[in-house]
């Protein structure tokens, strides 16, 4: 017989000699606004939803969104998610960062950055820190996703980055911070990024990119 | 409810292993002791000296060489890196080719990318079956006019698969092309006669023997033309500087000893501990395949991949539940890429995320297996459950038969 664990069952003893913060490690075993297995996730009538990432990426995040459409304030936010322990700990944040406080604005949730989240698991590894933390992009495809629903299509926004990896949506800002990061090749960028790991065609115009911003702030080559 | 044990289970013996406390017994005194630099003419350096000479000479017996046949060096790494860079640099008016596999180490693929982008020699990568095999033929047809050497691992340290050392070694011989394995996760449990196996050098080390890390050695057949790649004080006949460590070399050759001479018997139960884990996670959790040779594989080793989940959160786990393993997912390497050796034997990109490997080892007890057994199933249920992803096995496999 074996017998389901469930998430109160598992017990730590604080961070120490851990990979990750003790944040991390609770959003990990005890992950917050979950919809779980794929009949609930049917079931679950959404006014958004939005995906980034896919299996083969090694990262995919689905995110649900219900929104107060007098307020504009995200009542509720539901996620799975496929993908290492900092992927799911830093979605679970995400969903109740959006969902604390009576909910967050719209306008507002657009705008936050995977460093927001970060700093709230308090720190992830450096190397986990573009790679993983992917759920701020799925909530704007929910968000969007809610817009268009709602007729308002030209509230759309992509925040001023054009995405330059289809199935990852890797923007152009992406790269931009990956370079002030202290990236300067492509293989650089796709090590923080996973640009072009699954959509190859984009590997042309990244690497235009890279050496626009590598100008921009180091000089000429 | 499972309850969570304080006592950790340890299933990443290929990472590396515990030290045998009979090791550590023959070691204890060239600590505080038999402190001597084998190099000192005096007597307390003498006595250092005669006791690596022990160690050389019991070696050499086990692996049917010379004393003067083997060098020590500092890991198993190194030993690779003496072994290829040594005869390549010291053969390349001969040719410059080399040809190895693209499972190795990356001690080995490193050192072969580094000559290739600084020294000028071209590298034929063989690639793997499905089950991470190469073949002698594969072998045979990549030799050219100017190949020098020929390195193949003995065994996969991911998947376990043990590669044809004995045939690709009378290729080599046949063609006069000098070979290397890299036996580092074969040392405990297959034959090391170097006349068996038809190898020039063979590299093995201490840290996945139960002996002590740190130590490595090279095997290298007389006759053979190398160079060292440290230079110094002229120490293991010039092939590697620096002062011997006593206690590793003493630990080293009695490692070695005793995992040989108990192999047979430790090989039966551990392959027996190994079937039960493989047949049974693959039974009960669906959507599971096992990785490597079903047969030709390492007795310790049990690498499967799991569906729809990622490798970095089923290792966690584990770990939650004292249970130690290792994964393949690019969660866990340098890059962000899957595993190479996942990647080689034809796992599309999506389920090459999921391989976790189990290595087993001396402690592991039945008891172990058991309770891999009952709590795996819930921890790969539970990630299941919160993952948006859910493939066909068919589809999956039918992408691994190439």
């Amino acid at each position: 017989m074996t017998k389901k664990p469930t998430y109160a069952d598992v017990k730590t003893k604080g961070g120490k000699g851990w990979f990750y913060t003790d944040v991390v490690k609770e959003h990990f075993f005890k992950p917050r606004n979950l919809l779980r297995t794929e009949e609930e996730a049917k079931k679950y009538k959404a006014d958004g939803v939005g995906i980034v990432g896919s299996p083969a990426c090694g990262d995919m995040m689905k995110m649900w969104i219900k929104v107060d459409p007098k307020t504009e304030r995200i009542k509720e936010c539901k996620w799975q998610t496929f993908g290492c322990a900092s992927a799911i700990a830093s979605t679970s944040m995400l969903s109740m960062m959006v969902t604390e406080k009576g909910g967050m604005k719209l306008d507002k949730a657009l705008q936050i950055k995977p460093q927001d989240i970060v700093k709230r698991l308090v720190d992830l590894p450096p190397r986990k820190f573009h790679c993983s933390v992917l759920g701020d992009k799925a909530l704007r495809e929910a968000i969007n996703d809610y817009f268009k629903k709602t007729r308002k299509e030209h509230r759309i926004v992509k925040q001023g980055a054009k995405v330059i990896d289809k199935q990852l949506n890797v923007t152009d800002k992406d790269i931009e911070e990956a370079v002030l990061d202290g990236a300067t090749t492509f293989e650089d960028v796709q090590k923080k990024t996973k640009i072009g790991v699954h959509d190859k065609s984009c590997i042309p115009e990244a690497e235009q990119l890279i050496r626009f911003y590598r100008e921009k702030y180091f000089g000429p080559d | 409810m499972i309850n969570v044990k304080s006592k950790e289970i340890y299933l990443d013996h290929s990472a590396t292993t515990y030290l045998d406390p009979r090791v550590k017994k023959q070691m204890d005194k060239y600590f505080c002791e038999e402190f001597g630099n084998p190099g000192s003419f005096n007597t307390i350096g003498l006595r250092a000296k005669k006791a690596i000479a022990k160690a050389r000479n019991g070696i050499a017996n086990i692996l049917g060489a010379k004393p003067n046949e083997i060098v020590f060096t500092g890991t198993g790494t190194e030993s690779v890196n003496l072994a290829i860079k040594g005869v390549v640099r010291a053969n390349k008016d001969k040719g410059k080719h080399i040809i190895t596999t693209t499972i190795e180490h990356h001690a080995v693929l490193d050192t072969c990318e580094y000559l290739e982008k600084y020294e000028g020699f071209k590298v034929t990568y063989l690639e793997v079956d499905k089950y991470g095999s190469v073949t002698p033929e594969q072998v045979e047809k990549a030799i050219r006019k100017d190949t020098v050497l020929i390195s193949v691992m003995y065994a996969n340290n991911e998947i376990g698969t043990i590669e044809p050392i004995k045939e690709i070694g009378k290729i080599a011989k046949k063609h006069k092309v000098l070979f290397h394995t890299d036996a580092c996760q074969a040392g405990c449990s297959q034959d090391l006669n170097v006349n068996n196996l038809n190898v020039d050098l063979m590299t093995l080390n201490g840290s996945k023997i139960y002996g002590p890390k740190g130590t490595g050695m090279l095997y290298i057949r007389k006759g053979v033309r190398i160079q060292p790649i440290i230079h110094g004080g002229g120490q293991e006949r010039g092939l590697r500087s620096g002062t011997e460590n006593v206690p590793g070399i003493v630990g080293l050759a009695k490692a070695l000893e005793l995992c040989q001479k108990e192999k047979e018997k430790e090989n039966q139960r551990l392959i027996k501990l190994r079937d039960k884990l493989i047949k049974e996670i693959t039974s009960k959790i669906p959507k599971t395949f096992l990785n490597g040779h079903p047969t030709k594989r390492l007795p310790n080793n049990a690498n499967i991949t799991i569906l729809d989940i990622e490798g970095e959160a089923i290792m966690l786990y584990m770990n939650k539940y004292g249970i130690c393993a290792s994964s393949g997912s690019a969660c866990t390497s340098k890059t962000l890429d899957p595993s190479h050796v996942i990647m080689a034997i034809g796992l599309p990109y999506e389920a090459a995320h999921g391989s976790i490997r189990f290595s087993i080892g001396s402690r592991t007890t039945e008891k172990d297996i058991d309770k891999v057994i009952k709590v795996l199933p819930g921890i790969v249920e539970n990630l299941r459950e919160i993952s948006p992803v859910n493939l066909e096995l068919e589809d999956v496999l039918e992408k691994v038969i190439k």
